[in-house]
Parts: C-alpha cells; sequence; structure tokens
C-alpha cells in the first residue's frame, strides 16, 4: 500500500469501485458520519433503506433515528442501502457479503437489521438486502447468530405481506420505544438468554409486532376468520407509537452531507406532522393523526444549526400541509430575513396557493421560472366532496389568477384517477378544470404576460390504503385504469388551449401491484419471493419493473391478485391489519366511508373536533392538549 | 480579495469525482464560514474555479482551487477552519492570496504536472523493465496516436515529456516519476506515457494496473522553449 492509499477500510477492491456506476454510494465517510470503536459499544444496529443511496440519504426518518441512535454511547448505528444492479451482480457473482458503510462490516454481523418500509414497491429490494447479506430470508430460520430484522416506516401499518421475513414489526413513529428494545436486548444477551427470550421480551414493548407469535385462520371465500396470538406474550392489539411532544425530542443537528447529489440535496424541516385536513384517501392523513407542531423556537434553532453543519444552500419546510402550520409567516420572514442574503435557497413545498405564499415565493424563487401546484386531486367539486378535500374551483381559479398577474405562468395540477364513485363526468372535468386554468392565464392582456402558460396535469391512479376511509374501496384494474386516462387525454386534446396543456399518466401496471402489497395478507409472501427468485428489484424503477415477471410470480403462487384489488369488501371483513391500533377508530372510518357516498364534506380538526380517537393521546390538535408553545414557555410573546 | 487554496487528496476520497468535489467544496466553505463572494443574478453562485480536474481514482497532494473572499482573515486560520469541517481525504495545504487580475486564474495558468505512478501489481512489467525504461526514455521521438473527440492524431510526446525517471520506493517497488505538460493546451495523462512505455518495451497493461498520484501543478513563467516552472501556490503569499 502506497502511502496516499491509507485511510479508511473499504469493503470493496479498487478494481471493483472504478468498475461501477458512483462508487461513492458505498464509501460512507461522509461528511457527519458517525463512527465508533466496535469494541466500545455494545450493539450494533444497521438501518437500511431499501432503495439506491441518492434516495435513501434523502430520506429524514433514518436521519433522525440515526442521529437518536447515536447519541448513545453503548450504541453504534450505521446504514446500508439497496447496491445498485450493477454492484449487486458484482456482490454475488464474488460471494461478497452486504457491508453497512461506516465500518464496512458484513451486515449478518450486525446485533440488528432495521428496515424502513416507505413504499410497497422497495419490498423485493427488502430481499435484495437479507440475501446479499447472507441473512435467511425467512424469519424462522435465522438463529441467534442472524441479526434481529426490524422492520418500521408507513409501511409497517400493515406488515402482513412481509411477516414472514421479519423477526419484529416497529408501529409507529421511531423515536419512542426503540431505546427500551435495545435495553432489552442488551439484557437478553448478558443474561445469556436466546432469540425467543429476546422475541418475547420484545412483544411486551409497546409498538412491537413479532409476526412469529400469531396465526391466521380464514374463511373459506379467502377473507380472513380470526387473527390470534399464539404466545402467551403477545398482545392481542399492537398500539401503534406517537411522539407526544415534538418539540422535544431527537432532531438532527448535523444531518449527513452525501458526496453525490442526493435527491434532497438540502437541509429539510420537519414543522409538523400529522394532518388536519382528513382527506379519506390519505394515508398519512390518518396515520400521523393527531397533527403535532414543533415549536417556532426550536425549529429557528435547528435551521441554524442545521445549515452550519452541513452547508447546505438550501432548506425546505417539510409536512403534509406548510400552510396550517399556526407560525408559518414568523418562520418563513425568519428564514428569509437571517439566510435570504447568504446565497441560501429557502423552498417552500405544499404551500396553498394564497395572497401569503405568494408573496413569499416571490421573494424565495424567480417567478418566471418556478410554477405553482395545486392539488385538486379530482376533477369536479362532487367528487372532491366525496373524497373530503377541501379545495374549490373558486379558490383554485382564484390562486391562479393572482400568481399569472404576479408573473407566474407555470402550473402543475395533481389528480387521482380510479377514486370511488368515480364517472366519466368526473375525468372529464380533469380537463375542464385545466382550460379555465388557461383561460384565465390568457385573459391578461398579451403585453402583460409572460408568453404562453404551461400547464401540467399529472394523474396518479388511485390505491385504496389501511387505515383510510377507503379501505373499504374496490381498486380499478389496469385496464380501466388506463381507459380512464385515456378519456381525460382525449379530452384535453378536444380543447382551445390544449397546447397549453401537457397531461402524464402513471403508469398502470405497477399500481395494480402496489394495490396488491398495500392490501396483502400473508398469503402474497409467497409471491414475492419468487418474484424476487425470478429477478425483480428495483420495481419502483420503470427500467428495471418487469411486470411478465410478477404475472408469473403470482400464478405459480396461485394467488389470485383480483382478490386483493378489485373485490368488493364487506363492511364486517376482518382486515389483515386489523391487529394494529392506530389510534384512529375503525368506527370513525368506517363512518367517514359512508359520508364519502353521501358526498358529504367532514370538518377539519382545526374547525371542529372529528371524534377520530386519536385525542386519547392528549396531544397536538385534539381538544385537551397543551400546544407547543405554551409548553417552550411562551417564546412566543 | 483572490484566493488559491491547494489541498490534498488522499484515502476513500479518491472515488469522489470532480463535479462532486466541486460540490463537496462549496458546502465546506459554507461550514467553515468563510466569507465567499457570489456572482450577481437571482440564483447567485460562489465564485469558484478549480485549476485541474483530478480523474476518479487518482490520489492527489497538489489541487487547487481559486476562491474570491470578503473579509480578511489569517491564511493561518483558514486553513484551520477548513480542515476543521474536511471530511478524512482530504486535507487543506494552504491558503493564499494572490494577484488580482484575470490572467493570475489557476485554471488558465496551468502548464505542467508532476506524477508518480506506481504498479498494483509490479509483476506486470517484464523482467529487464529498468533497461527498457533507459531506452524508452531516450528515443528522439515517442510516437503516439491519441484519441481525441474529432478523431486519431498522431503525437510526439518527447516534447511534453519534461522529466521522467524510474525510482523505487522504500520496499523496492518500482515508482515511475513524470513532469508532464498539463492545462488546456497540450495535456498529457500519466497513463499515455506508460501506454507507450509499454508499446515499446513489448507488454500490455491491464485494466486498472496503475496507481496514479499527482504531486504538483505548475505554471510556466519562462517561455515554451525554455519553461520555468513554479508551483501555482508560489505565486500565491500567506497573509
Ligand atoms: S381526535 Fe379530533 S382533533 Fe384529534 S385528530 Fe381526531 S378529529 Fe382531529
Amino acid at each position: 500500500m502506497t502511502k496516499s492509499d491509507t485511510g479508511k477500510k473499504l469493503a470493496l477492491s479498487d478494481e471493483i469501485l472504478l468498475s461501477i456506476d458512483k462508487p461513492a454510494r458505498y464509501l460512507g465517510n461522509e461528511i457527519n458520519a458517525v463512527y465508533k470503536d466496535k469494541d466500545q459499544v455494545d450493539v450494533r444496529f444497521c438501518m437500511c433503506f431499501p432503495d439506491v443511496y441518492e434516495i435513501g440519504m434523502s430520506h429524514l426518518g433514518i436521519q433522525i433515528l440515526y442521529d437518536m441512535f447515536n447519541q448513545r454511547e453503548d450504541v453504534w448505528c450505521e446504514r446500508v442501502y439497496s447496491p445498485w444492479v450493477d454492484l449487486d451482480r458484482v456482490l454475488r457473482e464474488r460471494r461478497i457479503p452486504l457491508f453497512a458503510l461506516e465500518s464496512q462490516d458484513p451486515v449478518r454481523d450486525f446485533d440488528f437489521l432495521g428496515i424502513t418500509l416507505q413504499y410497497e414497491m422497495c419490498y423485493t429490494n427488502v430481499l435484495q438486502v437479507l440475501d446479499l447479506s447472507g441473512i435467511p430470508l425467512s424469519a424462522a430460520e435465522r438463529t441467534w447468530e442472524d441479526p434481529i430484522v426490524i422492520g418500521g416506516g408507513p409501511c409497517a401499518v400493515n406488515p402482513e405481506p412481509l411477516a414472514e421475513f421479519f423477526d419484529l414489526f416497529y408501529i409507529g413513529e421511531g423515536e419512542t420505544s426503540y431505546f427500551a428494545l435495545i435495553d432489552a436486548y442488551k439484557e437478553v444477551r448478558e443474561t445469556g438468554g436466546n432469540r425467543q427470550e429476546f422475541l418475547e421480551r420484545a412483544a411486551g414493548i409497546p409498538g412491537i409486532y413479532v409476526p412469529s407469535f400469531y396465526e391466521i385462520s380464514y374463511h373459506e371465500d379467502g377473507t380472513i376468520a380470526s387473527m390470534e396470538p399464539v404466545n402467551p406474550h403477545a398482545p392481542r392489539k399492537v398500539e401503534k407509537q406517537v411522539v407526544a411532544d415534538l418539540t422535544h425530542t431527537y432532531y438532527p443537528k448535523k444531518p449527513l452531507v452525501p458526496f453525490i447529489k442526493a435527491t434532497q440535496d438540502r437541509v429539510v424541516l420537519e414543522i409538523q406532522r400529522g394532518c388536519i385536513r382528513g382527506c379519506r384517501f390519505c394515508q398519512a392523513g390518518m396515520l400521523y393523526r393527531p397533527t403535532r407542531e414543533r415549536s417556532l423556537k426550536m425549529l429557528k434553532e435547528a435551521a441554524l444549526q442545521m445549515l452550519e453543519s452541513t452547508g447546505h444552500e438550501e432548506i425546505s419546510l417539510s409536512s403534509l400541509s406548510s400552510s396550517d402550520y399556526s407560525q408559518l409567516p414568523e418562520l418563513v420572514n425568519f428564514l428569509i430575513d437571517t439566510f435570504g442574503n447568504k446565497g441560501v435557497n429557502i423552498s417552500l413545498p405544499s404551500l396553498r396557493i394564497d395572497a401569503f405564499s405568494l408573496d413569499v415565493m416571490g421573494k424565495v424563487q424567480d417567478v418566471r421560472k418556478s410554477s405553482l401546484t395545486f392539488a385538486p386531486e379530482a376533477g369536479s367539486q362532487r367528487l372532491r366532496d366525496v373524497i373530503n378535500k377541501g379545495l374549490t374551483e373558486e379558490v383554485i381559479l382564484e390562486g391562479a389568477g393572482q400568481a399569472f398577474e404576479g408573473g407566474w405562468s407555470k402550473v402543475k395540477l395533481y389528480f387521482m384517477l380510479g377514486l370511488p364513485t368515480e364517472t366519466e363526468e368526473d375525468q372529464k372535468g380533469i380537463a375542464h378544470l385545466a382550460e379555465k386554468i388557461a383561460r384565465r392565464y390568457y385573459e391578461i392582456p398579451k403585453e402583460r404576460r409572460n408568453g404562453k402558460c404551461q400547464i401540467t396535469v399529472s394523474t396518479s391512479f388511485f390505491v385504496p390504503k389501511p387505515f383510510t376511509p377507503f379501505q373499504w374501496a374496490r381498486m380499478c384494474t389496469r385496464e380501466e385504469f388506463l381507459e380512464k386516462a385515456h378519456t381525460v387525454n382525449a379530452e384535453i386534446k378536444e380543447q382551445l388551449n390544449r397546447k397549453s396543456i401537457r397531461y402524464n399518466w402513471h403508469e398502470a401496471d405497477v399500481t395494480v401491484l402496489e394495490g396488491i402489497f398495500a392490501r396483502g395478507d400473508r398469503r402474497v409472501a409467497k409471491a414475492l419471493r419468487l418474484a424476487y427468485e425470478k429477478g425483480c428489484l428495483f420495481d419502483s424503477w420503470t427500467e428495471h419493473f418487469h411486470n411478465e415477471l410478477w404475472l408469473a410470480a403470482f400464478e405459480e403462487a396461485g394467488v389470485d391478485t383480483d382478490f386483493y384489488t378489485t373485490r368488493k369488501r364487506e363492511l364486517g371483513e376482518v382486515f389483515p391489519w386489523d391487529f394494529i391500533d392506530i389510534g384512529v377508530t375503525r368506527k370513525f372510518l368506517q363512518r367517514e366511508w359512508e359520508r364519502a357516498h353521501e358526498g358529504k364534506v367532514t370538518p377539519n380538526c382545526l374547525a371542529g373536533c372529528q371524534g377520530c380517537g386519536a385525542a386519547r393521546w392528549h396531544t397536538g390538535v385534539c381538544p385537551g392538549s397543551t400546544p407547543a408553545d405554551i409548553q417552550e414557555g411562551g417564546e412566543q410573546a | 480579495m483572490k484566493i488559491r487554496i491547494k489541498f490534498r487528496k488522499y484515502g476513500v476520497m479518491k472515488f469522489i469525482g470532480h463535479l462532486d468535489i466541486m460540490r463537496y467544496f462549496q458546502k465546506a466553505i459554507r461550514r467553515a464560514g468563510i466569507d465567499i463572494c457570489y456572482s450577481a443574478g437571482f440564483s447567485p453562485h460562489m465564485i469558484m474555479s478549480f485549476a485541474s480536474p483530478l480523474g476518479v481514482g487518482l490520489t492527489s497532494d497538489g489541487e487547487y482551487l481559486d476562491i474570491e473572499i470578503g473579509n480578511e482573515l489569517s491564511s493561518a486560520s483558514a486553513v484551520h477552519r477548513l480542515n476543521a469541517v474536511m471530511a478524512e481525504g482530504v486535507e487543506v495545504l494552504s491558503f493564499r492570496r494572490i494577484p488580482d487580475e484575470k490572467a493570475s486564474n489557476a485554471m488558465s495558468l496551468v502548464a505542467a504536472a508532476d506524477y508518480e505512478v506506481r504498479f498494483r501489481d509490479p509483476d506486470v512489467l517484464p523482467e529487464n523493465y529498468a533497461k527498457a525504461w533507459d531506452s524508452f526514455c531516450s528515443q528522439d521521438a515517442i510516437l503516439i496516436t491519441k484519441k481525441t473527440k474529432k478523431g486519431e492524431r498522431e503525437l510526439d510526446l518527447k516534447p511534453l515529456l519534461y522529466q521522467a525517471s524510474l525510482g523505487q520506493d522504500a520496499d523496492g517497488a518500482p515508482v515511475i516519476f513524470l513532469r508532464l505538460s498539463s492545462g488546456s493546451a497540450d495535456n498529457v495523462k500519466p497513463e499515455l506515457v506508460l501506454e507507450a512505455f509499454g508499446a515499446h518495451a513489448g507488454f500490455s497493461l491491464p485494466e486498472f494496473a496503475l496507481l496514479i498520484h499527482r504531486k504538483e501543478l505548475y505554471a510556466n513563467s519562462g517561455t515554451t522553449e525554455e519553461p520555468h516552472f513554479v508551483s501555482l501556490e508560489a505565486l500565491g503569499e500567506e497573509f
């Protein structure tokens, strides 16, 4: 070794690193990466985002947990991402075990492998990570020598399709129960206990689900008859974890900064969790109830610290609906005043378009280049009432009009196709709304406009998700979806301003697959494993998605996919995810499902509590809780 | 005030490509709180330019970038502040003031570069490599065909090869030292010389055979006929 070649140890040779794309994905060593002496820690935790590095590194949740775990002296938390297809091939050919980025040690040597489940289309990558690590795919085949494999994240609210592959699932927000789990693990290890004993201890920790401790029986029609605990330590219901106080909790002051450009190459400031709106299709809106804000003081401090420790040139606010943050003007003005003249860009996604947001957007972006975003989700007022999306045509046209007068000329519109009760009129309504916006633009006298307007209409296909009022809904077939998209497309092409409107629609095959896993049960696991064995990987990447392999896998596994997607579900049906107590009650969801069919709008949490069930945590927006800023000691005055 | 930063790149950072090193320094300069100047316009960017991109896989003791800063701070404290926020594998060696005129720009000044070339596996060399090297170097012309964007062209390496010598590492492994013409006009990569040597001595280099380390970048303060090379660092002064 030459002098200039010393430094951190690497799992991969120079030859490998120089012959694959973006070797920086596999080096670790990033700014703010945490290095510890592995002999000085008791527990080694490997955190995994099962997608390519640039996507995984952009995820805030991992950064929060990475920081949280590493605050403990007895724990060293490292990271691993899915190796891209080029390295995947090399690792298999040369039998190199998958390794964590920091220590470059095999993942197999860790105590825990935690995998975040952010979308269904990463499930084959979960198997890839296990497989390349040399960890048996089935939890039942693992020994005390293997890491404990734990899943978390939004898809863990229906963990059943993955139940076979995980030892544990963490249901809910990661900030609350992980330390108890680590402590239990240490104790069982120190006292010479075994894997089974640890799993039993884990089952008693709030939010931890041990899938092997339950047995499912089915009716003749394939629906679930019952789900019974078969271990005395396993609770009947697993309660979702909620951070009561988002101001006084873990938040990374020193987020990781990758060397290659990640999808989010910026500081992310999560201003609140949850959403007061209650759109009936939206899973996040139900999972993260109640809406909880972080205090202004905490956010200001965090913004300063994170920009300083990363050197990022951009900061972005993050939340499901930023306009609902009670102190948004104060926060935004602070950011503009503090960083505006220091070359820091301020990015404000998910803002409702109104006078305030147009004013601040005018200050922080180049109006001619930036675009306005609206998400009406449905094309007609009737259907918007069905989905409880409280955005009206008047509001959209008013906002667009103001923006056009202010110099904007680009608009992005997001819709869903295949929503419950949707008719052809609703589909055409999408085209009509885009047309009305274009007309509003051309009402402005020619000399004051900024050329043509560009309206981009995007539709995704609706996938019913667990724990939403639409969990009972029938999902459309691939053919139905495509027909709807063609209806919209044809209608747009008929219109006067068709040249100003661009239309994109999502792929239908991958949506159907998402639908199968979203509401799947333990029986779809077989198909997942077969698909992986046939070579399916990176399914969310169009160029790597192989629908024919998936179809073959379902066929071979004897899985009737319609059972999970297009089948009509009865009100009383037992769902695979019913054993989880998400806070929002099934009664509330059912009431919302019924109100949807009556076209009745339900007010948001601020307008009046609807008694969804989340109030029992006594926090956030719910009646009987203490707002964040009062907890902070009244600093806003 | 115009500033020239010299840095060293080693270890795992050799896998970080040039564009990412640029992004890396932009963020590092912010972390260090250096008062760098920005271009005008709606999306201002840092005034920063690199002397010469270093290929992925190469290490270096002599990399340079020029920036412009507003406030006064001493060279020593700037070096200290930057090194406090570096990733392992990049070390700032100096932070010097350079003359203000346009002609002093690092990128346009680069005329030559020093390299050390080692062999990942010295067995790729023929047994009589030392003799072959002498005969390679004593040729009147070293003709090669260079692939360019426009096709292939014949090139004589000899006048672009300012120095070439063969030595040994502490453990006896061969090390080739090269001073090569560099920069926008006649940029010669060390691989090109080693390939020509291979052709001359009758061996071929497998992929990844070479470990290349850049030692220094130079400006030419003499003439084309009688060059006088000074390191880019020496053109600046501590403050
Ligand atoms: S309990 Fe009431 S206020 Fe709280 S989240 Fe549910 S509906 Fe909203």
